[in-house]
């Protein structure tokens, strides 16, 4: 996946431009486990939706396997952070079927999949539930098995773990890291937190902070699973360095916001 | 079971207590003619029950509300579905909405009965006016409460604009729809009642009219507690619908 210049402007009720993103360029190999990290307000979050396809770009292109996107589609698999996308009158298994039976599957083989991914995620035994009865870390992975069911080439999570309690949250990296091995899938995965980008990425972009925010570099930390641990010596070393790159663009925000 | 148990037996203690102290009022602090006691009230109703006049009349009423209701029903969710979906729609619609929501049923009686005559055209009439636009607005504004998020992870799933309306924008709505049904169901019996008592040859409207001529208070008084019956029967038959048919679209209730 490739972004080329990519700007983005809104326009506010009052008329005035507010400029998010400006110039940002990106490329993200295919098989990639890639974290944009960047403080609140730097666009991150504008970046993943314009690679959804749900807002355009303003300028610049953005291309995925040579292809520029036009909108949405099945191709880009969505989690969002809070639980608002998932359909309270469908159960675990409804929901997890949605695209599937969007896009024509027939009942037995999309009933098959979703159960196989519920399974993956850890919710066997949930499948009649709706998701008002289930508790927030099981929701977050019914949003994944619904996205991996529809068996897209790329997964945008917007900090699809930012509303969950630390026990849960650390439970779901491990999780959704042995998932990304299994299925090898491109992800792209906005967060604010320096150490969950270090135990999930092979790549962490850092931009800096908006308005009309680029990326500011990005570092490479393929470490392997026992030094994905945060007293690890090379997990401290990518921490500094990390912490280095987005130090600044902290104190830059905190500054713009008063 | 037990719960429902419960709920019954409350239900039922909570009307022993209501006739309880009407009795006592009305034999002790009130003791009148014009307030008989709930007994007498009864026994009157069963005698009308015996003749066939009562029966007759609550189902003149209860028809004219069903029709009425259903046809404001039918065409209030498609015109507030558009609403919701479409800004032109919506422009367009609005001025008639926001204009004829302000003018009550009852004050339309009497353009009802010129235009549709005494008979059951202007009672229909009014009771699909008086629900049309709740429903309507109810159903606007369940549309354009549907979470966007909802919409948009559809979408990457692969649905259509259609199928997004299908099964996501609809479904999402269905709760504001049965609640605006429900609002607009107790607006029916106050307007049936209101148009009965002005211009009508028969209902329970009607009945109330007649007795207050010839002094038949019990006669009244049987009126008012066949409508509140009806009104909390109905009432209760529709939270029951809600709960059996769509319980699973707001599994809170």
């Amino acid at each position: 996946m490739q972004l080329a210049n990519v700007s983005k402007v809104y326009r506010s009720l009052s008329g005035s431009d507010y400029e998010a993103v400006r110039d940002l360029s990106l490329d993200i190999d295919a098989g990639e486990f890639f974290c944009l990290l960047g403080t609140s307000g730097c666009g991150k979050t504008t970046v993943l939706n314009m690679v959804a396809g749900f807002e355009p770009v303003t300028s610049g292109d953005i291309r995925i396997a040579g292809t520029a996107i036009e909108g949405p589609g099945a191709d880009r698999g969505v989690v969002f952070q809070g639980d608002d996308s998932l359909y309270s009158w469908l159960t675990a298994l409804g929901n997890v079927e949605f695209g599937l039976r969007m896009r024509g599957v027939s009942r037995r083989e999309r009933e098959e999949k979703a159960r196989h991914y519920l399974e993956l995620v850890g919710l066997t035994g949930q499948e009649h539930k709706h998701p008002p009865e289930l508790s927030g870390g099981m929701k977050q992975r019914i949003q994944i098995a619904r996205v991996l069911a529809n068996e897209p080439q790329m997964l945008l999570m917007d900090e699809p773990f930012a509303a969950l309690d630390a026990h849960t949250r650390a439970a779901m990296q491990r999780e959704l890291l042995s998932i990304w091995r299994a299925t090898g899938k491109t992800v792209l995965f906005i967060t604010h937190d320096i150490d969950e980008a270090i135990i999930l990425a092979t790549k962490i972009g850092v931009m800096h902070a908006g308005p009309a925010s680029k990326i500011k570099g990005v570092v490479d930390v393929t470490l392997s699973e026992s030094e994905r641990d945060r007293t690890h010596d090379r997990f401290v070393g990518a921490y500094r360095q990390v912490h280095e790159m987005i130090r600044d663009e902290v104190a830059i925000s905190l500054e713009r916001a008063h | 079971m037990r719960a429902s148990l419960g709920k019954v037996s409350g239900y039922l203690l909570g009307f022993a207590s209501l006739f309880l102290i009407w009795h006592a009022a009305s034999t002790w602090l009130l003791n009148s003619v014009l307030f008989p006691p709930p007994g007498r009230v009864v026994a009157k109703a069963l005698e009308l029950a015996q003749e066939g006049v009562l029966g007759e009349q609550v189902a003149v009423s209860m028809m004219r509300i069903f029709t009425g209701f259903l046809g404001g029903t039918l065409i209030g969710i498609p015109v507030g579905l558009a609403i919701g979906s479409f800004t032109i729609v919506r422009r367009l619609l609005e001025p008639y909405t926001e204009f004829f929501r302000f003018i009550p049923a009852t004050a339309m009686i009497t353009v009802a009965v010129i235009w549709f005559g005494i008979g059951e055209g202007s009672k229909v009439f009014l009771i699909i006016y008086t629900t049309v636009f709740i429903i309507i607005i109810n159903t606007a504004a369940g549309v354009a409460s549907v979470a966007p998020n909802k919409i948009r992870a559809a979408r990457s799933l692969g649905a259509s604009r259609a199928q997004v309306f299908f099964f996501v924008a609809l479904p999402a709505t269905v709760p504001y729809i049965l609640t605006g049904m429900r609002l607009a169901m107790a607006n029916s019996f106050v307007t049936i009642i209101a148009a009965e008592l002005v211009a009508a040859n028969s209902g329970l409207g009607k009945m109330i009219w007649d007795s207050r001529m010839y002094m038949l208070v019990d006669q009244i008084f049987v009126a008012l507690l066949v409508l509140g019956l009806l009104g909390f029967a109905t009432d209760r038959l529709f939270r029951w619908g809600i709960y059996a048919f769509a319980g699973r679209f707001s599994p809170v209730t």
